[in-house]
């Protein structure tokens, strides 16, 4: 019953699941950022005249479009350590720990979906700004960086957001892998002292209250950014 | 790596495990496709809420949306697996007495379906606000009333309409039943951890589970894309006519 809650276990255990919270926007902000840097490399490639690098980056991204995040966590989990052992020529897989391999999965992952907003925003540059930049003498990357890709980047601003929003989101399911995430702090603590409602509660409410206000941000941004034609 | 490992036998002798990893594919699609039902009606029941002129349903259905996408999926899960029945007694009695599987299917059912259907509000929403403001004054001018004009008028078009963004949508479904995992169901990805942890052949387990997920995703898309072109609307971009 709703009287029996015990509200003083979210205070004993505050700091505990706040530094869990920190991990998880650590993890979002760092995922977002590699996301869209790779992303947009990605997008690039799909879109290039040179078809095998078109195709390669296109099965890149829907082959992880296509199958579940959680599974994609689990991936990397075991194939991260095997691939840096490659990389390194260790004797054997070093052990990194689902904490930190979680950072390669975001970036790796989420640069799918970045790849596919950043692709749109690509696309919806009329063809003669990139006319006018090859005309003022401007080749392939210059034209990218100070013509196509700041108008790309603004139009495509709360969409990139509305999708971190989302990826703050989904952070959560590392705590599947025994990662101490704010959903994954707060398991631990409910297991711990058998305060299982109070704890997913206070989770639920957390995120509601986070994600409500950066997505009511998102969208004034969006109102006061959008260019007028 | 050897697709062998398949053929092999599970070791409580529940045959290979490939047949193992099938049952939890019809676990992974059962949930999905029963989900899929209830996000289908009461996505279409929040997203006409909200493009009635009456303030308070539009309102109402804005929360709805609100509340479902701005909580992670795992948590929407343990908050119906673990909270409603802890704050709710009935709740709480009805689970003691029921099958574990069967509370475990219908939590499954129930958070997915109600966190697609916040999603699919939002699609139906869009779809008749996409429509001219004509069509649904033709309804009325027709002496139709609301609620006909939505039935006769306005959802049959905007469906149609919808289709590709519902395509994605049916596909990050049938990927989010992954998520059921948490709460021990035992779909695809529960199959696929447990083959791994215990054969130690994990690359061929996930790898296995990665062509599945992929064919589904490969699969809904072109029988989507199908329906798509079989119901278009004549004389929209979309359309071959």
């Amino acid at each position: 019953m709703i009287g029996d809650l015990d509200l003083g276990e979210i205070g004993r255990t505050l700091p505990y699941v706040m530094a869990g919270l920190q991990y998880t926007v650590q993890i979002t902000i760092v995922a977002a950022i590699g996301g869209t840097i790779f992303g947009t490399l990605l997008a690039m490639a799909r879109l290039s005249a040179f078809k095998p690098v078109a195709l390669v980056a296109a099965g890149y991204v829907n082959l992880m479009r296509s199958i579940p995040l959680l599974l994609v966590i689990f991936w990397f989990y075991f194939l991260v350590p095997v691939i840096l052992q490659s990389l390194t020529g260790a004797d054997r897989p070093p052990q990194i720990g689902a904490e930190r391999s979680a950072y390669i999965t975001f970036i790796l992952f989420e640069a799918a979906y970045f790849c596919e907003i950043m692709r749109a925003g690509i696309q919806s540059i009329p063809r003669g700004q990139g006319g006018a930049a090859f005309a003022l003498g401007l080749g392939y990357w210059p034209a990218m960086r100070l013509v196509i890709l700041p108008q790309a980047f603004r139009n495509m601003l709360p969409v990139l957001l509305t999708q971190t929003i989302i990826l703050f989101q989904d952070v959560s399911l590392v705590s599947l892998l025994n990662v101490t995430d704010f959903v994954g702090a707060a398991t631990k603590v409910a297991q711990r002292d058998g305060r299982v409602v109070e704890m997913y509660l206070f989770v639920a409410i957390v995120y509601l209250a986070l994600c409500s206000a950066l997505s009511f941000g998102v969208r004034r941004l969006q109102a006061k950014i959008a260019i007028i034609r | 790596m050897g697709l062998g490992i398949l053929l092999e036998q599970v070791p409580d002798g529940d045959g290979p495990w490939w047949r193992m990893l099938a049952s939890g594919l019809e676990w992974t699609l059962m949930v999905a496709a029963l989900a899929w039902i209830l996000a289908f009606a009461l996505g279409s029941v929040v997203g006409v809420a909200r493009t009635t002129d009456r303030r308070w349903l539009v309102r109402l259905g804005n929360a709805y949306v609100e509340l479902f996408r701005n909580i992670p999926l795992i948590v929407q899960f343990f908050l119906w697996f673990f909270v409603v029945p802890g704050v709710i007694p009935p709740v709480k009695r009805w689970v003691v007495s029921v099958d574990p599987l069967t509370y475990q299917l219908i939590t499954a059912v129930v958070c997915l379906g109600l966190f697609t259907s916040a999603r699919l509000a939002e699609q139906v929403r869009a779809g008749i606000q996409s429509l001219s403001r004509g069509q649904r004054s033709a309804g009325y001018a027709l002496g139709l009333s609301q609620a006909q004009t939505y039935r006769y008028v306005l959802l049959p078009m905007a469906y149609r309409i919808i289709i590709p963004p519902l395509t994605s949508e049916l596909m990050n479904l049938i990927k989010n039943t992954a998520v059921a995992y948490s709460i021990g169901l035992t779909e695809l990805f529960f199959r696929t951890r447990e083959m791994g942890e215990m054969t130690f052949r994990y690359f061929e387990a996930f790898g296995a589970a990665t062509l599945i997920y992929a064919a589904i995703a490969l699969t809904s898309n072109r029988v989507m894309a199908l329906l798509e072109r079989k119901v278009a609307v004549p004389g929209y971009i979309g359309s071959a006519k």
